[in-house]
């Protein structure tokens, strides 16, 4: 009797810590059906020529398969987007840790919670049919879908993803610091940004690097409003044709495992390493430097 | 805990007024007196401006949803909920959409749900810190943070193409199954967090085994926690349109899915084929802005549901 519990138990034991590498076994087999069907491309053309080559014409004749373009419309598209979304999320952060009372709290953490749940496409189609007249007559140029209306929808996406976890960080900062800055003269101002803020740095930065991931992976805000261009942007008002919009929009019309198809996937695996590394830096950043007090992030 | 963290914080301005009224007193009166105005000033402005990054969020979260409201109430009627779309996609209503998203979503939170929480059992109750934690922690942040396009490649090579499931309802449920699951293991395990250790201890002690502890008194002082979780799951599977773009949904089928290797449509696709791929994309703006009103009210409407769930939850925990 005894010892059949005992065997049950190890049963059970193992069957939940197989079940727990789902997660694992998941990512792994990402990782190798991308490289799949994504290496045969570079038996075309070489690493180098892929990724630096500045001509994607992947239907013409010869094709040029060179994601230079892409890249860069990724890199910019989130970098700009980083510029409003950065202050925006972490300045909102602060307010609901530090500033506002439990009342106002209560009701933000809510909406903010909402707006990361608003799905993607919404927010796509919102800045054709909204944003992209508006800038179009604002700043009197020809087209309303480029690089700043997706870096602006892209902001919002990552807003909550910055917000939600900088307030986290900033909440779980002892308020033994804060009593003691205080205590020592200075304003709540001034506790905030020089006792609050450095000690949740880790977690702030964290928060930053994990939306910047989560912007430059977001495909289909990029492929309704960026425009859809693949060449060098030469000013923040050109349609660009970032990564991951270049695969949803061609993956239909790729013929099966042709080169387009292989260069697509490919084109994945390029941004799979851009997010993986992304997340690997947030991660490390949260283990190695443990913030101060008792943060779970 | 929580409360009396916000009195002391209530305090602080308190406390800070009456220190520099008698630090006023106390020494060179004009010198501090311009200087704590200074500083005083300086706060003033700068808690503004972080109030107002605040309110930003707000308001377009507003804007966003009265837009849409305003736009597609017109849209929705009982037609529009219960028909096929006619008349090549001009007129009509968008019933097969709903069918399709509720099916895909049942369907990924089928496969998600019970993985997710035995994850979430297996971190919380049964691993000890140590590497092996380390590398399943790591393997679900990692995933949390696949972007939703590259989720679609690889349910396009594995589900559809290497396991011939061809572009279908259950190809799609994989796929967004794997793309839902770190947001389940997520809140069920911020759930079994929640279920005080006195409960464990006092089954342990009345020599349950750790499974009986587990099946009989965590589990069920957990679920309506884990249930959020895959609120929150099934309002994420049903708002994503990469991932099926190659492996579900299609732009139009005559019938309904009959099986589980039908093809499906899909409120979001067709918000994105409407809005983008149509020949007549004007034409149709009203069907668009309806069919993203009915989305955002399904998932917006979801995670409300989960959000008030939860607040209730914490208040019956305290």
């Amino acid at each position: 009797m005894v010892i059949s519990r005992q065997l049950k138990e190890k049963g059970m034991r193992s069957f939940f810590f197989l079940i727990a590498f789902a997660s694992v076994a998941i990512l792994l087999a990402i990782t190798i059906f991308l490289f799949r069907e994504g290496i045969p491309i570079f038996n075309l053309v070489s690493v180098k020529d892929f990724l630096f080559g500045i001509y994607w014409y992947p239907t013409a004749e010869p094709p040029d398969f060179g994601i230079f373009p892409l890249i860069i419309a990724s890199v910019s598209v989130t970098l700009l987007s980083a510029c409003i979304s950065i202050p925006l999320g972490v300045m909102t952060a602060i307010y609901l840790a530090e500033i506002a009372g439990p009342r106002t709290r209560e009701l933000a953490k809510p909406i903010v919670e909402l707006l990361a749940a608003l799905p993607s496409v919404v927010i796509g189609f919102f800045g054709m049919v909204v944003v992209a007249p508006i800038l179009q007559n604002t700043f009197n140029i020809p087209v309303g879908l480029n690089l700043f209306n997706a870096s602006l929808m892209l902001a919002f996406m990552s807003i909550p993803t910055i917000c939600s976890i900088s307030e986290d960080a900033i909440y779980s900062v002892p308020n033994a610091l804060r009593e003691a800055s205080l205590a020592l003269g200075a304003t709540h101002l001034e506790t905030i940004l020089r006792v609050v803020i450095p000690a949740a740095i880790s977690g702030i930065c964290t928060a930053v690097i994990l939306g910047m991931s989560r912007a430059i992976g977001e495909t289909m805000v990029v492929l309704m409003v960026a425009g859809g261009a693949a060449m060098m942007p030469s000013s923040i008002f050109d349609p660009v044709r970032p990564m991951p919009g270049s695969i949803a929009a061609e993956m239909a019309e790729a013929p099966f495992r042709g080169n387009h198809y292989y260069a697509l996937f490919a084109t994945g695996m390029v941004l799979f390493i851009f997010t993986l590394v992304f997340n690997l830096i947030a991660d490390h950043m949260s283990h190695k430097y443990r913030q101060v007090g008792d943060a779970t992030l | 805990m929580n409360s009396s963290r916000v009195e002391t914080m209530n305090h602080f301005p308190a406390v800070e007024a009456e220190e520099e009224r008698a630090m006023i007193k106390n020494s060179q009166p004009r010198l501090t007196d311009s200087l704590i105005r200074r500083r005083r000033f300086f706060q003033k402005v700068l808690f503004q401006l972080f109030r107002s990054a605040a309110g930003i969020n707000g308001i377009v979260l507003l804007v966003v949803v009265f837009y849409l409201v305003y736009n597609g109430w017109s849209a929705i009627t009982w037609t529009f909920l219960t028909q096929a779309p006619t008349q090549m996609m001009t007129k009509g209503g968008i019933f097969p959409c709903i069918v399709g998203t509720f099916l895909l979503g049942v369907g990924a939170l089928t496969v998600a749900f019970p993985i997710g929480v035995a994850s979430a059992i297996y971190i919380n109750e049964y691993a000890h810190p140590g590497k092996v934690l380390r590398i399943i922690r790591l393997g679900i942040s990692n995933l949390a943070g696949v972007p939703s396009v590259v989720f679609g490649l690889f349910g396009l090579a594995f589900f559809v193409i290497y396991l011939k499931m061809g572009v279908s309802l259950l190809a799609g449920a994989l796929t967004l199954g794997a793309m839902s699951l770190p947001v389940i293991i997520g809140s069920s395990e911020e759930a079994l967090k929640a279920v005080p250790n006195t409960y464990r201890e006092a089954s342990l002690a009345l020599g349950a085994t750790k499974w009986q502890t587990i099946w009989k008194v965590v589990l069920p002082s957990a679920f309506p926690g884990i249930l959020t979780g895959g609120i929150l799951g099934l309002s994420r599977a049903a708002g994503e349109t990469a991932p099926i773009m190659f492996t579900a949904a299609v732009f139009f089928t005559p019938r309904l899915p009959q099986s589980v290797f039908d093809e499906v449509m899909a409120l979001p696709y067709h918000i994105y084929v409407l809005a983008t791929a149509g020949t007549e994309i004007e034409a149709t703006r009203h069907l668009q802005y309806g069919t993203a009103l009915v989305l955002i009210f399904l998932v917006l409407g979801l995670n409300l549901l989960a959000i008030i769930w939860r607040a209730r939850l914490r208040k019956k925990m305290r």
